[in-house]
C-alpha cells in the first residue's frame, strides 16, 4: 500500500511560471506587474502565517465561536479564559512543572554545551592539527543522524545505569540522562556554528594585543572573546530552542509526569477524550511558542547560515 | 627581538610562515604546542564517545540479540545471531515501510524544494513592503516550535469542525463538511506531507534567496536584452549559480524527510499509527521501543542509520571540504 504519490510537487509550478513569461511579453507594462506580483506575494504570506495566526485566534475565542461550524475568523468577545484553564492546576495540571523542567534541563544543556564547545571551536578555528578533518566530518556526521534510529540504543543504555524514569532510576538519574543525550546532540552543532563566529574575528586585532605586550591568553580574552560574545548568544539561544522544542528524547528519557518538560506536557495536552478542548489547546499551545518565537526572531540572521557554510556568503 | 614573538602569536599557522624560529624551541614547548587542540577538543569528543559512541556500540551489540523487557531487567541479552535481521527483513511491513518511507521523503523533498524556490524567486519581484513582511511571516513559520505546529495542523484539519473544510467549501472546491482527513493512509500522509513542507519552506527560501544575491544583476539584464525568456534566464544563468545551494538544501532535506518522526507520530496519534501508515522513524520506534522488542528494534534501526549514513556522504563530504578552503 503505497501513500504518496510523487506527482503533486509539479502541479503549482506552471501557474507560476505562466506570469513570469508575461512579464517579458509586456515589458512596458512592469508597474502592473509588479502589482501582480505584489498581490502574489500577499496571499503567500496569508496561507503561510495562517496556522499561526489561527493559533492566537483560536486561543482569544470564547467556545461558543470555536466549536460553531461557520468560524469566526477575529473574536467579536475575545476571552483569557483558555490561558486561565490551560494552566489551571486541576484542569490541566504539570503546566508549571513543566515549565520548570524544562528551564533546569535547558539551562543546564546551554550552559554545558557552549564551554565545551567554545574551547573546541577555538581548537578547529585557530589550529592545524593532524586529525582535524576526521573531527569535522564527526561533527557534521552527528548533525545528520535521524534520532528515531538512535531511541532504542540511547534507552537500553541509559536505562542500564539509571538514568532514566524507568528500571531502577537514580535520584535525578533521568535529568542527568536527558541533559547528557542534549549535549551530544547539541555540541556538534555549537562547535560548527562558534567556529565560524571565531574565525569571522580577524586575525591581526589578535596579533596586534600581543605585539603590545599582552599573552596569548590576554589577547584571547580582551580581544577575542568580547568579539565573539554576540555568536556566542546566538549560539547559546538557538541550543536553548532546539533543547526547548525536543520531543523524542524526552519523552522517552522523562516517562514520569513529573518530569515531562513543557514540550512533552504540551503533546499530551489533548489528552484522549472524544471532545478536545480546542481552546485550550491552542492557548497551551500559545504559550510554549511564545518564548521561542522571540528568542529565536532575535538570533535567526546570526544563525541561519550555519548549516550550508561555503555555499552562501551569507 | 619581534621573530620571538611572531611563533607564540599566530599559533602553527603562522610557524609555518617562520619554519626557523620553530626548531630553535625546546623539544617539551613543542609538545606541549602541538598538544594543545587536541586538550581542547577533549571534553567534546569524550561527552560525544560516552553518549554517543557507546548506544552505538550497544546498537551492533544488541541487534545480534533477543533483548527485551527480562533482558532489559537482567541486564543482559541472549546472542541470536542474524535472527533479528532475518525477521526483519522476511517481514513485509518493513519492505512496506521503506518503499513508504523513500516515496514520503521525494515528495516531501521535491514540494520543499520547489516551493521554497518559487518564494524566493517571488521575493526577488516584488516592493520591499511586501519582501519584508514576506520574510517576517517566514521566520514566524520558522520559529514555531514541531509539536506546536502539530497540535494547530491537528485542529486545523479535524474533521467536525476544522477551518480547513470551511475553507475548501467557501472556495468552491467541493463539499468538505464534516470530510475526515485522517480517514486513509494516502490522507494521513499528505496532512503530514502539508506540516512538514510548510515548516521546511522558510529554511529553504531564505537560503535560496540570500544565494540569488550572488547572481549578477548585469548577466540577468544582459540575458534579458539578448531576448531571453525569464524561463530562460532562470535555466541558464539564475540556475547555476544556485546550483550549490539547492544541492545541499536537497540533500539536508532528504536526511532530514527520511527520519522525521515527531511530526508523523504526533499528528497520526500515537493510537492511530500501524502498520498501514508507518514511515521509517515511527516504525522502529514502535516496533522497537514501544514493543519493547530492543534487539529486533536495533536490528531495524542499524539499517535505518547505514541507509542515512548513504545519504549522508555527499553533504559531509562537501562541507568537510569547504571547511578546509575557508
Amino acid at each position: 500500500v503505497t501513500a504518496v504519490t510523487p506527482a503533486a510537487p509539479a502541479a503549482p509550478a506552471p501557474a507560476v511560471i505562466a506570469p513570469r513569461a508575461a512579464v517579458a511579453r509586456r515589458q512596458g507594462r512592469r508597474r502592473v506587474t509588479g502589482i501582480g506580483w505584489n498581490a502574489v506575494g500577499l496571499v503567500v504570506f496569508a496561507i503561510i502565517v495562517f496556522p499561526v495566526f489561527w493559533m492566537i485566534s483560536t486561543a482569544f475565542k470564547p467556545d461558543i465561536e470555536i466549536n460553531s461550524f461557520t468560524p469566526t475568523w477575529v473574536s467579536s468577545s475575545p476571552t483569557l479564559d483558555h490561558f486561565r484553564d490551560a494552566i489551571d492546576p486541576d484542569l490541566h495540571p504539570g503546566f508549571w512543572d513543566g515549565v520548570k523542567n524544562s528551564l533546569i534541563i535547558v539551562g543546564l544543556t546551554v550552559v554545558l554545551s557552549m564551554v565545551l564547545a567554545f574551547v573546541a571551536a577555538v581548537a578547529l578555528a585557530k589550529y592545524r592539527f593532524t586529525g582535524r578533518k576526521v573531527f569535522v566530518a564527526l561533527m557534521i556526521g552527528i548533525l545528520m543522524l535521524p534520532q528515531a534510529g538512535l531511541i532504542i540504543p540511547l534507552f537500553v543504555v541509559l536505562a542500564r545505569y539509571g538514568l532514566t524514569d524507568q528500571q531502577d532510576p537514580l535520584p535525578t538519574g533521568a535529568l542527568v540522562g536527558v541533559v547528557v543525550t542534549y549535549m551530544t546532540f547539541l555540541l556538534p552543532f555549537a562547535v560548527w556554528t562558534l567556529r565560524g563566529f571565531i574565525l569571522g574575528v580577524p586575525r591581526e586585532l589578535e596579533e596586534a594585543a600581543m605585539v603590545d605586550g599582552s599573552s596569548r591568553l590576554g589577547a584571547f580574552v580582551r580581544i577575542l572573546l568580547p568579539l565573539v560574545a554576540p555568536g556566542l548568544v546566538a549560539t547559546s539561544v538557538f541550543v536553548f530552542i532546539t533543547a526547548w522544542n525536543e520531543y523524542i528524547f524526552a519523552n522517552v528519557i522523562l516517562s514520569d509526569q513529573s518530569n515531562h518538560t513543557l514540550t512533552i506536557w504540551l503533546s499530551y495536552f489533548a489528552g484522549t477524550s472524544r471532545n478536545t478542548d480546542w481552546g485550550g489547546l491552542m492557548a497551551a499551545s500559545t504559550l510554549t511558542a511564545i518564548p521561542v518565537v522571540v528568542f529565536f526572531l532575535l538570533v535567526q540572521r546570526k544563525i541561519a547560515f550555519g548549516l550550508t557554510a561555503g555555499s552562501v556568503k551569507g | 627581538l619581534p621573530s620571538s614573538r611572531v611563533p607564540d602569536s599566530a599559533a602553527v599557522a603562522a610557524e609555518t610562515i617562520s619554519p626557523g624560529s620553530r626548531r630553535r624551541r625546546p623539544f617539551t614547548t613543542r609538545l606541549l604546542h602541538t598538544s594543545v587542540p587536541y586538550l581542547l577538543i577533549l571534553p567534546v569528543a569524550a561527552v560525544i564517545l560516552a553518549v554517543l559512541g557507546y548506544p552505538l556500540y550497544k546498537l551492533v551489540t544488541l541487534s545480534f540479540q533477543q533483548y527485551g523487557l527480562p533482558e532489559l531487567i537482567q541486564r543482559k541479552g541472549v546472542w541470536i545471531g542474524l535472527d533479528n535481521y532475518a525477521s526483519a527483513l522476511r517481514d513485509s511491513v518493513f519492505w512496506d515501510t521503506l518503499l513508504r518511507t523513500l516515496l514520503f521523503t521525494i515528495a516531501n523533498v521535491g514540494l520543499t524544494i520547489v516551493l521554497g524556490t518559487l518564494i524566493a524567486l517571488l521575493l526577488v519581484q516584488v516592493s520591499t513592503f511586501v519582501r519584508v513582511l514576506l520574510t517576517a511571516g517566514l521566520v514566524l513559520v520558522w520559529a514555531t516550535p514541531v509539536v506546536v505546529a502539530v497540535q494547530v495542523w491537528y485542529w486545523m484539519t479535524n474533521f467536525q469542525n476544522g477551518v480547513l473544510n470551511h475553507i475548501l467549501t467557501q472556495l468552491q472546491l467541493g463539499d468538505f463538511f464534516q470530510h475526515d482527513w485522517y480517514a486513509t493512509t494516502f490522507s494521513k500522509l499528505s496532512m503530514v506531507t502539508l506540516l512538514i513542507v510548510w515548516g521546511a519552506i522558510p529554511f529553504v527560501t531564505i537560503t535560496v534567496y540570500a544565494g540569488l544575491a550572488q547572481v549578477p544583476r548585469e548577466l540577468v539584464e544582459a540575458a534579458e536584452i539578448d531576448g531571453a525568456s525569464p524561463l530562460r534566464v532562470f535555466r541558464d544563468v539564475t540556475f547555476p549559480i544556485l546550483k550549490p545551494i539547492l544541492l545541499i538544501l536537497t540533500s539536508l532535506s532528504i536526511i532530514w524527510d527520511f527520519g522525521v518522526f515527531a511530526q508523523p507520530y504526533l499528528l497520526i496519534g500515537a493510537s492511530h499509527v500501524d502498520a498501514s501508515n508507518y514511515l521509517m522513524g515511527v516504525y522502529v520506534f514502535i516496533e522497537g521501543y514501544s514493543h519493547s522488542d530492543f534487539g529486533r528494534g536495533a536490528a531495524i534501526s542499524l539499517l535505518m542509520l547505514l541507509m542515512v549514513a548513504a545519504m549522508s556522504v555527499f553533504y559531509v563530504r562537501r562541507m568537510v571540504r569547504t571547511e578546509g578552503v575557508s
